[in-house]
C-alpha cells in the first residue's frame, strides 16, 4: 500500500534520512521507533512532500506520490497528523475540518462519520480551534486526516502529553482505522504504547532504516526492544 | 467660522483620507499576513494605479464618468496581473523567504518607478471626477434656547469626496466578507495559519500566494484610482502612501485586518484634524511618533498577537 523505497531526505545540505526503506500494508499499524534525532518526524515530512527528496520515492498503490506536487499527496489519500497538532490557529473546529473535507471533496457523511468518532467535537463544533484542551486538540488533528477518507495515514507522537483516558479513545479509534483498511504508520516514544497497538514495529537509527519486528515476537520478549532502541 | 464646523470639514477630509489608506493598508497588511512577504514596491502599484487610471480615461474618453468607470475596474485588474507575474518571476523563486523578499521589493520598487518615468514622463497629470457637485453643509447653534440649523459659509464638501468614503466602506466590507465568509478566504487564512499544513490538506500554496500578492496590489490600485480626481497622477506618487501604510499596518499590527482599518480611521482622521488646525507636517510628526511609542510598548500593535 504505502512504501518507502530507499529514501533519502534532510534540510538544506543537512542528511537526515539515508536510504530508509518501509512498506506498510492495508489494515496494518506500522509503528516507526528510535531515538530523538533518528529521523522519524523527517520521513513522515518526506513521505507529505514537506521536505524534498535526495533520492528514493514514495508509493502509494504502486503509484509514486513523490512526482507529485506536495499539495497533491493528501489528495492521493495519505492523511498526517503531525507533530505537535498544527491545527490552523484561528479557524474553528468546524472549519479545520471542512479543510480536510475539501482535500479529497470528501461527500458529507464522512463529516458525520467523523463527528461520530469524536462526539466531543460535535459540542465544540463553533469554538476555535487553539481554546480546545490539549486532548481536544488531538482528536482534531486526528479527526481532520480523517475527513479525507485516507488510504495512508501518517499519526506523529499523536499521544504524547495526553492524559490515558484520551490516549486509549485515540487508540481506539486508529484501531478502527485499521479495520478499515487504512494502512498507517505510527511515530510512537512509548515502548508500552507502540506494543499495545502496532502489527510491525520498525526501528531506525540515524536516519538509516533497521530491523523491522512483528510485535508479537517483542511481547514475547521484551528485552529484543531495549537491544534494538539501544537503551 | 466657530471651532465645531472646522471640526466636521476636517473630519470629512480625515475620511477621505482614512478610506483611501485603510485599501493600501489592508492590502500590504494581507501580503504581510499571509505570505509574511514585506512589500516595499506596494506604494508603487498604488501609484501605477493612479497612472493606469489616466491613460485608462484618456483612451476611453467621452463623459468622464464613462473613463473614469472603466479605469475602476481596469486599473487594478491590469495592476493585479503584474504583481502576480512579479510573484510568479521574482518571489516564488525566492521560495518567499521573508529577507530576500525586502531587497526584491526594493528591486520592483525601482524598476516600476523608472519604467513609469520613461513611458509616462515627469509630470503630475490630473484625472477628472466623474461627478463633482459641491454640496454645502449644515451646522447648528443654539437660537432662542433651541437648536436651530444655519449654512455656514465655507463649510462644505464635494459628493466625490462622500462617494470615496462610501467606495472605501464598501470595498472593505467586500475584503472582510471574503476572508471571513467564502472559501478563498477560509483557504487565505488556513495558509498564513500554517503553510506546511495548508500543503499537507491539498492548499496549492504557491497559487493562494500568487492570488494574495495580486489582491493586495489591486487594492493599493484601486485606492489609487479613487483618490487620483482628488490629488494627481506622479511617478513618484508611491513614496507617502507606502510610508502611511506601514505606518498603520504597525499600529493596527502585521497582518490585522480590523488592526489596520482601526489604525487607518485613527491616522486618517487625525492627519485630517491636524492638518486643519494646526499643519500637515505636525500631523506626520505625530503620526511617526505614535508608531514609535507602539513599536516600544506594543510591538505587536494594536492587536496583532505577540509571537511566542
Amino acid at each position: 500500500m504505502l512504501e518507502l523505497d530507499r529514501v533519502s531526505a534532510g534540510y538544506g545540505a543537512a542528511q537526515v534520512l539515508r536510504e530508509l526503506s518501509l512498506s506498510v500494508s492495508a489494515g496494518e499499524i506500522l509503528c516507526l521507533m528510535g531515538r530523538n534525532g533518528a529521523g522519524k518526524t523527517t520521513a513522515m515530512r518526506a513521505i507529505m512532500g514537506l521536505i524534498p527528496l535526495m533520492g528514493g520515492r514514495v508509493l502509494l498503490d504502486g503509484a509514486e506520490v513523490s512526482a507529485l506536487a506536495p499539495h497533491k499527496v493528501p489528495r492521493a489519500g495519505i492523511g498526517y497528523v503531525p507533530q505537535g497538532r498544527r491545527l490552523f490557529a484561528g479557524l474553528t473546529v468546524a472549519q479545520n475540518l471542512e479543510i480536510g473535507m475539501r482535500t479529497r471533496s470528501s461527500p458529507p457523511e464522512v463529516l458525520e462519520e467523523v463527528l461520530a468518532l469524536f462526539p466531543r467535537l460535535r459540542e465544540r463544533y463553533r469554538q476555535p480551534a487553539q481554546t480546545l484542551s490539549g486532548g481536544e486538540q488531538q482528536m482534531l488533528a486526528t479527526a481532520r486526516a480523517l475527513c479525507l477518507r485516507p488510504k495512508a495515514l501518517l499519526l506523529d507522537e499523536p499521544t504524547e502529553g495526553l492524559q490515558p483516558s484520551m490516549v486509549d479513545a485515540l487508540r481506539q479509534v486508529t484501531l478502527q482505522m485499521r479495520g478499515r483498511g487504512v494502512a498507517t504508520i505510527l511515530v510512537e516514544q512509548r515502548p508500552d504504547a507502540a506494543l499495545a497497538i502496532a502489527d510491525r514495529i520498525a526501528f531506525i537509527e540515524n536516519g538509516r532504516g533497521g530491523e523491522v519486528v512483528p510485535v508479537e515476537m517483542l511481547r514475547r520478549d521484551p528485552s529484543l526492544l531495549a537491544r534494538y532502541l539501544g537503551v | 467660522m466657530d471651532l465645531g464646523p472646522y471640526l466636521l470639514l476636517a473630519i470629512l477630509e480625515g475620511a477621505v483620507m482614512a478610506s483611501v489608506l485603510a485599501l493600501t493598508a489592508v492590502g500590504l497588511s494581507l501580503v504581510f499576513g499571509v505570505m509574511r512577504v514585506v512589500n516595499i514596491a506596494h506604494g508603487e502599484f498604488f501609484m501605477l494605479g493612479a497612472v493606469l487610471a489616466w491613460y485608462v480615461t484618456q483612451m476611453v474618453g467621452g463623459p468622464p464618468s464613462l473613463g473614469f468607470g472603466v479605469a475602476l475596474v481596469v486599473a487594478p485588474l491590469i495592476v493585479g496581473a503584474i504583481a502576480v507575474a512579479a510573484d510568479m518571476t521574482v518571489l516564488k523563486r525566492l521560495d518567499y523567504d521573508p529577507e530576500r523578499t525586502i531587497v526584491a521589493t526594493i528591486g520592483l520598487l525601482y524598476i516600476i518607478q523608472q519604467l513609469t518615468l520613461m513611458g509616462y514622463g515627469p509630470e503630475a497629470r490630473p484625472v477628472e471626477p466623474p461627478f463633482n457637485t459641491r454640496l454645502a453643509l449644515p451646522w447648528f447653534e443654539v437660537r432662542d434656547g433651541a437648536l436651530a440649523l444655519y449654512w455656514p459659509w465655507g463649510l462644505s464638501t464635494t459628493s466625490y469626496k462622500l462617494a470615496v468614503i462610501g467606495a472605501g466602506i464598501a470595498v472593505l466590507l467586500g475584503v472582510w466578507a471574503m476572508m471571513a465568509r467564502s472559501q478563498m478566504g477560509l483557504v487565505m487564512r488556513a495558509v498564513q495559519a500554517d503553510r506546511d499544513m495548508a500543503l499537507a490538506f491539498g492548499i496549492p500554496v504557491e497559487r493562494v500566494y500568487a492570488m494574495v500578492f495580486g489582491l493586495g496590489a489591486a487594492l493599493a490600485a484601486l485606492a489609487a484610482v479613487l483618490i487620483v480626481p482628488i490629488s494627481q497622477a506622479h511617478y513618484l506618487m508611491g513614496a507617502d502612501p507606502l510610508l502611511l501604510a506601514f505606518t498603520v499596518v504597525i499600529i493596527g499590527g502585521l497582518g490585522s485586518l480590523p488592526g489596520t482599518v482601526v489604525a487607518a480611521i485613527l491616522i486618517g482622521l487625525s492627519d485630517g484634524i491636524i492638518s486643519v488646525f494646526f499643519s500637515p507636517t505636525l500631523a506626520k510628526i505625530l503620526a511617526t511618533l505614535l508608531v514609535a511609542l507602539v513599536l516600544v510598548f506594543r510591538p505587536q500593535g494594536l492587536f496583532g498577537v505577540r509571537s511566542a
